[in-house]
């Protein structure tokens, strides 16, 4: 089956119809622009690209396999479910193809210094790698509340180098991470580069973000039709700001006939109000420079997310799921805190495969479509990172206590 | 005519330069707002930026955060805030640009937003995550309205970006006059007077330089370059240590009077 290209978004100022666009402060559109040109470039340089898959094989560790997860799929007694290895990337997740490539581009913009926000830890993590292997300072900001939840990731950060700035404004989380990371840019962008981590943000981020993980889905799109002998009927993903997302489901738009399924992390529930799904249960706007859905009140004021998931604990999301949910080409659905835990004790049980819990909630939603499904149908499921950073989270969902 | 364009042109003809004090309105409370305004006005403001609390300040400095947080618990919405305009119009005439992030405009929808606005008595908006490529939509509603929609420009805008600000700008132009956010500086940036330089070369509109200055002899020294000296954290602080003395309204009046000294006949 031939591949044809997907839609030529964004637009020249970065719009995915009425979605992304660059809405920040003038102090940093000519940087905007200027990261823009200079992408676009590298992308045109073979050198440079060639340079970029040689690290993503003997770096990273890519491609990463397809695995059929035979126990879980007679778990759930309907489709069979594949589950893409992200969890095998250097780093624990895909959060490393993003870094990897725009750690190549700040070295080639001549920057002294890189910064990044973090929720989980995990891209901070990963910047934290990619500032070593480049040689660069590294400042990374994260949300004081969530250096108090992912110690070990705050540890690692600092022993490859980098400076953890807790941010104690606002929720103290992923949110106020991403604001003061961009007032540090504001203030340097002349020397400093913003390595953004999910395909959100302002103009050219979601664009390039999105490009250095569509590698996620095209490999997974040529194996599947390897492995399964066909396309899967749908691809399921967990969407924080979306960059895994929209990584595994680029080479699939023109596909028509599969699935593309967001999950959305649902907190203690959609009702409550305690959640993080930005599209599920938020309103169009603008946040961190782009207009995407996030949650929001009456007045406009964002409000906080809530996630057993770090990584997933964010109000906004990419704007290029905004335009696909809008054009009823990905649908997204939301998984509990108390579903996501099940399901990443079922993974770890079934398969000897510990999620990141982020991860868990796509595989929750992937058993509940499964069963709903024939066992001729075949779901391709992204395992976007592994669990050991979570294991303490989960011990304390399940009453347990770790030493 | 447009209350800000009004000043302007009365300013220019005695050598004046303009007075804008920044209030966090709703910091500590609407109605001590509306008191500040009045006897900025009375003690020498020339016109007065409102900032509307957002939730994620990202241009703003530790003060304007703050301030921000207070007054959203306060519960100073966008609604209420115009409500203060209102009020404040009812004693002052003094133009008002409403300083506010552009997502609870949003929610306000734009069409009614400038409605309410234009009623309430404000003059212009200043949007500082609104630049000129995403701006029509909100222009549209405001311009129509005789509502100035006034642009940043900052040290980091190249050229044709600083004429497409100089050319759209309504009421004036509010020069960034550093590379950052929001807050008190030591120093005014040596580059500044290039930059106004530059800018005065593209345009006659009045140009008003903001962030860093907070005391009178910065005001002075930036008055040698400037139409207008914009004000903000060092007024907010001020709010923020008196919140709860009797004298706050009087004192912060004290220190805009100190403040537009050195700007009168410049
Ligand atoms: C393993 C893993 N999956 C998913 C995410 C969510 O991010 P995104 O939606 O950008 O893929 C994170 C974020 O930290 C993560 O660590």
């Amino acid at each position: 089956m031939k591949r044809r290209r997907p839609s030529g978004l964004p637009d020249a100022r970065g719009h995915f119809g009425r979605f992304g666009g660059r809405f920040v402060p003038e102090t940093l559109m000519a940087p905007l622009i200027e990261l823009e040109s200079a992408y676009l470039a590298a992308k045109r340089d073979p050198k440079w690209t060639r340079r970029l898959r040689e690290l993503s094989t003997t770096y990273a560790g890519r491609p990463t396999p397809l695995y059929f997860a035979e126990r879980l799929t007679e778990h759930a007694g309907g489709a069979r479910i594949y589950l893409k290895r992200e969890d095998l990337c250097h780093t624990g997740a895909h959060k490393v193809n993003n870094v990897l490539g725009q750690g190549l581009l700040a070295t080639r913009m001549g920057k002294k210094r890189i910064i990044a926000e973090t929720g989980a830890g995990q891209h901070g993590v990963a910047t934290a790698t990619a500032a070593a292997l480049f040689g660069l300072p590294c400042d990374v900001y994260m949300g004081a509340e969530d250096v108090e939840r992912q110690k070990p990731n705050v540890f690692r950060m600092k022993l490859l180098g980098a400076r953890v700035i807790p941010v104690d404004s606002g929720s103290r989380t992923l949110k106020d991470a991403v604001n003061e990371a961009l007032r540090d840019w504001v203030t340097n962008v002349r020397t400093t580069y913003y390595c953004l981590g999910s395909a959100m943000g302002p103009h050219p981020y979601p664009m390039m973000v999105r490009d250095f993980q569509t590698v996620i889905g095209r490999e997974a799109r040529s194996q599947a039709l390897r492995t399964i002998g066909r396309l899967p009927d749908a691809v399921v993903a967990c969407v924080g700001g979306g960059s895994n997302a929209i990584g595994l489901f680029h080479a699939f738009i023109a596909d028509r006939r599969v699935r593309l399924i967001g999950v959305e992390p649902g907190g203690r529930g959609l009702a409550t109000g305690r959640h993080g799904a930005s599209i599920s249960g938020g309103a169009v706007g603008v946040l961190h420079g782009s207009m995407s859905y996030l949650l929001q009140n009456d007045d406009g004021q964002v409000t906080e997310a809530h996630s057993i998931s770090a990584g997933l604990d964010y109000p906004g999301v990419g704007p290029e799921h905004a335009y696909y949910y809008d054009a009823g080409r990905f649908t997204f659905e939301p998984i509990t805190d108390e579903e996501a835990v099940e399901a990443f004790s079922s993974l770890t049980r079934l398969e000897g495969l510990m999620p990141a819990l982020e991860s868990a909630h796509a595989v929750a939603y992937a058993l509940r479509l499964a069963k709903t499904l024939p066992r001729t149908k075949s779901l391709l499921v992204g395992l976007s990172g592994r669990g050991d950073k979570d294991v303490h989270v989960v011990a304390k969902a399940l009453g347990m206590t770790l030493e | 005519m447009n209350r800000i364009d009004d000043v302007f042109t009365r300013l220019r003809t005695t050598g004046e330069r303009a007075l804008g004090p920044y209030f966090t309105a709703g910091d500590p409370s609407l109605d001590v707002t509306r008191r500040l305004v009045i006897e900025a006005a009375r003690r020498g403001a020339d016109l007065i930026e409102l900032g509307v609390p957002f939730s994620d300040p990202i241009a703003d400095g530790p003060v304007i955060q703050r301030a921000a947080a207070r007054a959203l618990a306060n519960g100073a919405t966008l609604v209420r805030v115009l409500e203060t305009v209102a009020a404040i119009r009812r004693e002052a005439s003094v133009p008002i640009a409403l300083m506010t992030y552009y997502n609870p405009v949003l929610a306000f929808g734009l069409e009614p937003f400038a409605e309410a606005a234009i009623k309430a008595g404000v003059d212009g908006v200043i949007v500082p995550d609104l630049p000129p490529e995403e701006a029509d939509p909100l222009a549209e509603e405001l311009h129509p309205r005789g509502l100035s929609l006034i642009y940043m420009v900052a040290p980091t805008s190249t050229p044709a970006r600083m004429r497409t600000i100089a050319r759209r700008s309504r009421g004036f132009l509010y020069v960034v006059s550093l590379t950052g956010v929001t807050g008190e500086r030591q120093e005014l940036p040596r580059e500044l007077a290039d930059q106004m330089r530059e800018l005065r070369a593209l345009t006659t509109k009045p140009l008003c330089v903001g962030f860093g200055i907070s005391r009178p002899d910065q005001a002075a020294q930036v008055a040698r370059l400037a139409d207008g000296v914009i004000v903000g954290s060092a007024i907010v602080r001020l709010c923020e240590e008196r919140a709860t003395s009797s004298s706050l309204v009087e004192d912060v009046g004290d220190f805009i009077a100190d403040l537009k000294k050195p700007l009168r006949n410049g």
